[in-house]
C-alpha cells in the first residue's frame, strides 16, 4: 500500500470570518480590521475589560444558520455558548467564547456533506460539525516569532465573528483539499457573508494520517494555496519515517510557511486542557423551526445550482461551467460580460483559456485585476468586428489585466490594428516566398506546410496581418505557382 | 440641621427637589461625617470628594432652576468597588486592580445618576467578592460599626458598614452567595439580592457570574425600594437580563401581612445554626403572625449539598472570570518582566492577588479539569437543579420562607481568616437563593449581646413585592431601623 494515496486520510478545521458582518460577535465594534490603526476599533467589551459582558450579534446566528444549510447540515435547535480556557496574549479574556459538543454542549450544525467534482469523480466530503466562535486579536512580531524581541498586540480582530467547519477525514490528498476549501469559499461566498479575497479570511488546521501511522495535526494554514504545499509537506515527512520503520509521533505541529516545513509544536502528553465550561453570559437561543424556514426560503443560489444553470441557459461544458462558478466572482464576472454582449461560449473561452492563465501564473485573483466584464467584452467586440485578430487579442489581454485600459484604447495606442491592404500583403508575401525557397517547395505539394508561410506572415506584420485574409492570399499565390509549373 | 447626615433616601431626595435642604449641604454633613469616624470603620477605598460636589452643586442648580429631579435626587450613594464607576477607580479591595480606573460606568451606576444620586465613594469589600468578613480586603479590613472588634459581615461589608454608621445615605452591594445579606445583617441594614436577571450586571467585575446579581443595602424598607425601583429592568448590555417592564417597588410598602403563608425550612433552623441567630426569627415571626400571617414548617433536603455545590460553582466560574487578570492590558504588572508568556502572567497573578483568591481560583481550575470536570461541576449543577426543584415544590405551599441570614453572630476579627472551611459555613443559609436564582432579604429582627441579627426572607422569582411588604410590615410595627451603633 505505501506510496499510494488511496492511504492517506485528512480532515480539516477551516475558520471563516463573516467578513460580511459589519460588527463582532459580541459588541458593536467594527469588524473591519484590515488596514486600521491598531487597537482602535475596540470597546470594554471586546477587550475583556472587567465588569463587561457579551450580547450575540444576531445576524451572525442568521449566517452561520445558512452556512449550515448550506452545507446540507443538521441544525441545533438552540444555540449555547462555551468557554475554552488558556492563556495567550491574544485573548484578552484568556478564554476564547465558542460552542462545545460535549458536557451538554452542542454545536450550532452536524452532520452535513458535501459533493467535489475532481477527477472525474465526485467525492462526499462529510462535515462533522459547524460552530460559532470569537476570533483572538492579532500578535505581531519583527521578524520571526522565536527571534523577534518584542510582541504587539493589537485587539482590533478580537471577537471578530469566526465560523469553524470540521470535515471527516474523507479527504484523500492535498489537492482535494485545496479544491474543498475553493468549494467552501465559493458556497460561502454565493451566501454573501464572506469575502475569500480578504487576507486571514478562510485558514485552516489539518489532522493527516498515512495508514499504519499517527493523526499528526498541522496548524497555521493561511489560505488554501497554501494547504496544499503544508499537506504535501507532511505527507512526504510521514511517509518518510513510515519506510524508516519510525513510528508517526500524535502531535501537533506549525505550518512554516516562510521555510516551507511542519515543525513540532507539542506532542499529545503536552496538550492543553481546556476546561470547557458553559458560558452563562450568553443566555441559550433557541432556533425556532420558522425561523430556519426563513433563513433557507431567504437563500440565495448556491454554486452547485449555478453550475446546472450556466449549462443549461448559456450551453457551456458542466468542466467550464464548474470553473467559473467555482468562484462566485468569476462566476459574476461571466455573467455580466453575457448580459453586456450575448456570447457565452467565446466569453467563457476567453475567460477559461487566457485570463485564469494569466491570474494563474502571475497567483492573482479576479479582484487583483483590472479587467472588468465590459472591457472583455469590447475586446471581444473588436476581433467580431475585424478590427484586431484574436492573435492580437492575446496580446493585448495582459495590458487590460494590468493596466485597466480599454482594448480600443491599447490597439489605438500600439497600431495593433489589423493590416489588410492587399498590395501592401501582396509585396510581403512576395518577398516571404523569395526568402524561402525551401519552404515554398514543400508547400507547393504539401498543403500543411504552408502554415509556415503564413506564421512567416504574421511573423513580419507582428501579428497585425489579418489570419483570413493572408491566409487566403497564400494558398492563392501557391496556386499560381502550381500552374505555372505544372504541379498537380 | 447639622445632622442631616441622618435622612433617609426618601425623605432627603423629597427636602432637596422642595430646595428645603440642597444637596450640597447634605453631602458636606456626609463627608464631615466620613471624616469623624471612617477611621475607626474603614468603610471606603476611594472618597470620590470632588465629583460627588461637583455633581451635588449641578442637583442642587437644576432644582434652583425649576427642573424635575430623579427618584433619588441628592442622596449619597456608596458603591461598592467591584461596580465600575467610570473615571473613578475600580480595585475591587485587589492590589491586582489597584490603580484601575474604568472607561466605563456600569449600568446601575448610569441610572443612579440619571435618577439624580451622588456617587460618593467606593466601599471595602473581600478581594474580589471572595469571603463572608471583608478582612481578605488588599487595603485591610473593614470594622463593624456596632462592635469595632467584630467583623462586619462580607462581602459587601464596607457598604453595609458605611450605610449604618450613616456615612451614606444608601449603598450598594453585589451579592454572589450571601455578600450583600450577611453584611446587613451583621450591621443591621436592609440588604436585597434581586432575583437573578432584575437587575443588570453589566460593570458588575465577574467573581461568579450565574450566581450573583447587584441590590441594595440602606437602612430602611422604603430606602430599599426606592433604589430598587432605580437600578432594575430590562439592560440589552447584560444577555441575563430579563425582559419585563420596570416597576415602582413603592406600591408595595403596603403594612399588611394577612393571609399570607410563610414556610419556616427545618435545615434553616437545625444544626450548625446558633440560638442566638435563630431566636429573634422566630420571634419575627410570631410577630408577623400577630398581624394576621399563618406559618408552617417545611423541608428543603437538598440544601445539605447547597454549600459544597455552591463553593465548586463559584470557585470554577471564579477560575475563568479571573483570568483576565495577567497585568498585559491594565492590572498589576511586576517590574520584573522576564521570562515567556506563562512565567510574567504567573508572576503578576501571584503577586497581584491575595491568598483566598488563589485559593479559590486553584480549587476552581482543579474542578473543571478533564476527569474531575464530571465528579465535581457537572454534580454541582445537578445539585442546583436539586435544590431548585425543593424551593419550586415548598413555594406551592407558602407565599415566602423566612429563616435566620446567618447562622451565627458577629465574630472577631482575625476569628476564622485562617480556616477557610468555617468560614465558608457561615454562607450556608445565604447560597440556597444564588443557587436557585431567587429573591431573598434581610431585615434587622433585632439583636443580641449587643450585636444585630438579621432575618431572611426568601421570595419566589420576581416576587420582590412581597419580600418588601412583608419586611416593611414587619419594620414598621417593630422599629429595630430606628437603632444606631455608638459611634
Amino acid at each position: 500500500m505505501k506510496g499510494m494515496e488511496g492511504d492517506v486520510k485528512i480532515g480539516l478545521e477551516v475558520h471563516v470570518q463573516m467578513t460580511s458582518l459589519k460588527t463582532k460577535l459580541f459588541c458593536g465594534c467594527s469588524s473591519d480590521y484590515r488596514g486600521k490603526e491598531p487597537n482602535t476599533l475596540v470597546c470594554p467589551v471586546c477587550l475583556g475589560l472587567p465588569g463587561s459582558l457579551p450580547v450575540l450579534n444576531k445576524k451572525a446566528v442568521e449566517y452561520a444558520v445558512m452556512a449550515a444549510l448550506a452545507l446540507n447540515c443538521e441544525i441545533s435547535d438552540r444555540m449555547l455558548f462555551f468557554r475554552k480556557n488558556y492563556f495567550y496574549p491574544d485573548l484578552p479574556k484568556n478564554f476564547q467564547i465558542t460552542q462545545y459538543d460535549r458536557a451538554g454542549g452542542v454545536p450550532l450544525a452536524r452532520n452535513g456533506y458535501l459533493y467535489l467534482d475532481f477527477e472525474g469523480r465526485r467525492r462526499k466530503i462529510r462535515i462533522s460539525r459547524i460552530h460559532l466562535e470569537e476570533d483572538p486579536g492579532r500578535l505581531v512580531h519583527l521578524g520571526s516569532i522565536d527571534r523577534s524581541p518584542y510582541t504587539l498586540v493589537d485587539y482590533n480582530r478580537s471577537g471578530v465573528a469566526l465560523l469553524e467547519i470540521v470535515t471527516k477525514p474523507d479527504i484523500r490528498s492535498p489537492r482535494e483539499a485545496r479544491i474543498f476549501l475553493q468549494k467552501l469559499r465559493s458556497i460561502l461566498e454565493h451566501l454573501g457573508i464572506f469575502d475569500g479575497g480578504l487576507e486571514g479570511a478562510m485558514r485552516c488546521d489539518a489532522n493527516i494520517s498515512i495508514a499504519g501511522g499517527t493523526r499528526v495535526e498541522v496548524k497555521n494554514i493561511s489560505s488554501f494555496k497554501e494547504v496544499e504545499r503544508a499537506l504535501s509537506f507532511e505527507i512526504t515527512r510521514q511517509r518518510g519515517l513510515l519506510e524508516k520503520g519510525i513510528m508517526v509521533k500524535r502531535e501537533t505541529r506549525h505550518w512554516d510557511e516562510a521555510r516551507r516545513v511542519t515543525v513540532s509544536l507539542r506532542t499529545k502528553e503536552t496538550e492543553q486542557d481546556y476546561r470547557y465550561f458553559p458560558e452563562l453570559d450568553l443566555v441559550p437561543v433557541e432556533l425556532k423551526e420558522e425561523f430556519i424556514e426563513k433563513v433557507k426560503a431567504e437563500m440565495p443560489e448556491l454554486p452547485d445550482k449555478r453550475v446546472e444553470r450556466f449549462i443549461s441557459q448559456y450551453g457551456l461544458p458542466r468542466y467550464d461551467a464548474s470553473v467559473l462558478v467555482s468562484s462566485k466572482a468569476l462566476a459574476d464576472f461571466f455573467e455580466e460580460a453575457v448580459r453586456l454582449y450575448n456570447k457565452p461560449k467565446e466569453i467563457s473561452n476567453w475567460m477559461m483559456s487566457d485570463l485564469l492563465r494569466y491570474l494563474y501564473e502571475n497567483n492573482l485573483e479576479l479582484h487583483e485585476s483590472k479587467i472588468t466584464p465590459a472591457k472583455l467584452v469590447e475586446m471581444i467586440k473588436l476581433i467580431d468586428e475585424g478590427v484586431i485578430s484574436g492573435k492580437i487579442a492575446k496580446r493585448i489581454l495582459p495590458k487590460i489585466i494590468v493596466t485597466g485600459k480599454s482594448p480600443s484604447e491599447i490597439v489605438r495606442e500600439e497600431g495593433m490594428v489589423k493590416i489588410s491592404d492587399l498590395e501592401f500583403l501582396e509585396n510581403l508575401i512576395t518577398r516571404i516566398f523569395a526568402e524561402n525557397p525551401k519552404a515554398v517547395n514543400d508547400a507547393l505539394i504539401n498543403e500543411k506546410a504552408a502554415h509556415y508561410l503564413v506564421g512567416q506572415l504574421m511573423k513580419a506584420t507582428e501579428g497585425k496581418a489579418d489570419p483570413v485574409l493572408s491566409s487566403q492570399l497564400i494558398m492563392k499565390r501557391l496556386e499560381k505557382l502550381r500552374r505555372e509549373r505544372g504541379i498537380k | 440641621m447639622s445632622r442631616i447626615y441622618e435622612l433617609m433616601a426618601a425623605e432627603l431626595s423629597d427636602k432637596v427637589r422642595s430646595q428645603e435642604v440642597s444637596a450640597e449641604e447634605h453631602l458636606h454633613s456626609i463627608l464631615e461625617r466620613i471624616d469623624r469616624v471612617d477611621e475607626k470603620i474603614h468603610a471606603y477605598v476611594t472618597i470620590a470628594r470632588e465629583e460627588a460636589i461637583a455633581r451635588a452643586r449641578e442637583i442642587d442648580k437644576k432644582a434652583r432652576r425649576g427642573e424635575k429631579l430623579g427618584l433619588l435626587a441628592g442622596v449619597v450613594v456608596a458603591v461598592k468597588d467591584n461596580i465600575c464607576t467610570k473615571g473613578i477607580r475600580t480595585t475591587c479591595s485587589s492590589r491586582m486592580l489597584e490603580n484601575f480606573v474604568p472607561p466605563y460606568d456600569a449600568t446601575v451606576i448610569e441610572r443612579l445618576k440619571t435618577s439624580d444620586a451622588i456617587i460618593i465613594g467606593k466601599t471595602n469589600m473581600d478581594e474580589f467578592a471572595m469571603g463572608s468578613t471583608t478582612e481578605t480586603s488588599y487595603f485591610g479590613a473593614t470594622r463593624n460599626p456596632w462592635n469595632l472588634d467584630k467583623v462586619p459581615g462580607g462581602s459587601s461589608g464596607g457598604s453595609a458598614a458605611a450605610v449604618i454608621a450613616e456615612e451614606a445615605t444608601a449603598a450598594l452591594g453585589s451579592d454572589t452567595g450571601g455578600s450583600i445579606r450577611c453584611p446587613a445583617s451583621y450591621c443591621s441594614d436592609v440588604g436585597l439580592k434581586p432575583t437573578y436577571g432584575l437587575v443588570s450586571r453589566y460593570g458588575l467585575i465577574s467573581y461568579a457570574n450565574s450566581l450573583e446579581q447587584i441590590g441594595p443595602i440602606t437602612r430602611t424598607v422604603r430606602d430599599c425600594a426606592l433604589l430598587l425601583s432605580v437600578i432594575s429592568g430590562h439592560d440589552s448590555r447584560d444577555s441575563t437580563s430579563v425582559k419585563i417592564p420596570r416597576e415602582d417597588y413603592l406600591k408595595y410598602l403596603i403594612s399588611d401581612v394577612k393571609g399570607l403563608r410563610i414556610g419556616l425550612p427545618r435545615e434553616f433552623f437545625g444544626e450548625g445554626v446558633e440560638e442566638d441567630a435563630k431566636e429573634p426569627v422566630l420571634e419575627a415571626v410570631g410577630k408577623l403572625e400577630e398581624f394576621g400571617a399563618s406559618c408552617c414548617e417545611i423541608s428543603i433536603p437538598a440544601m445539605k449539598y447547597a454549600l459544597p455545590a455552591y463553593y465548586i460553582i463559584a470557585m470554577s466560574e471564579a477560575s475563568s472570570n479571573l483570568a483576565r487578570y495577567d497585568g498585559l492590558r491594565y492590572g498589576y504588572r511586576d517590574e520584573n518582566d522576564e521570562g515567556n508568556f506563562d512565567e510574567v502572567f504567573s508572576r503578576n497573578r501571584r503577586i497581584g492577588f491575595g491568598a483566598e483568591v488563589r485559593r479559590r481560583i486553584i480549587l476552581g481550575t482543579y474542578a473543571l479539569s478533564a476527569g474531575y470536570f464530571e465528579q465535581y461541576y457537572l454534580k454541582a449543577l445537578k445539585i442546583r437543579t436539586l435544590i431548585r426543584r425543593d424551593f419550586e415544590r415548598a413555594f406551592k405551599d407558602v407565599d415566602i420562607i423566612i429563616g435566620p441570614t446567618m447562622p451565627l453572630l458577629p465574630f472577631n476579627i482575625g476569628e476564622r481568616i485562617d480556616d477557610p472551611l468555617k468560614l465558608y459555613m457561615c454562607d450556608i443559609l445565604t447560597v440556597p437563593a444564588n443557587l436557585t436564582g431567587y429573591p431573598a432579604l434581610s431585615v434587622p429582627s433585632g439583636f443580641r449581646k449587643s450585636l444585630p441579627v438579621g432575618m431572611q426572607i426568601i421570595g419566589k422569582p420576581f416576587d420582590e413585592g412581597t419580600l418588601l411588604r412583608v419586611a416593611y410590615t414587619f419594620e414598621q410595627n417593630t422599629g429595630y431601623h430606628k437603632y444606631r451603633p455608638p459611634l
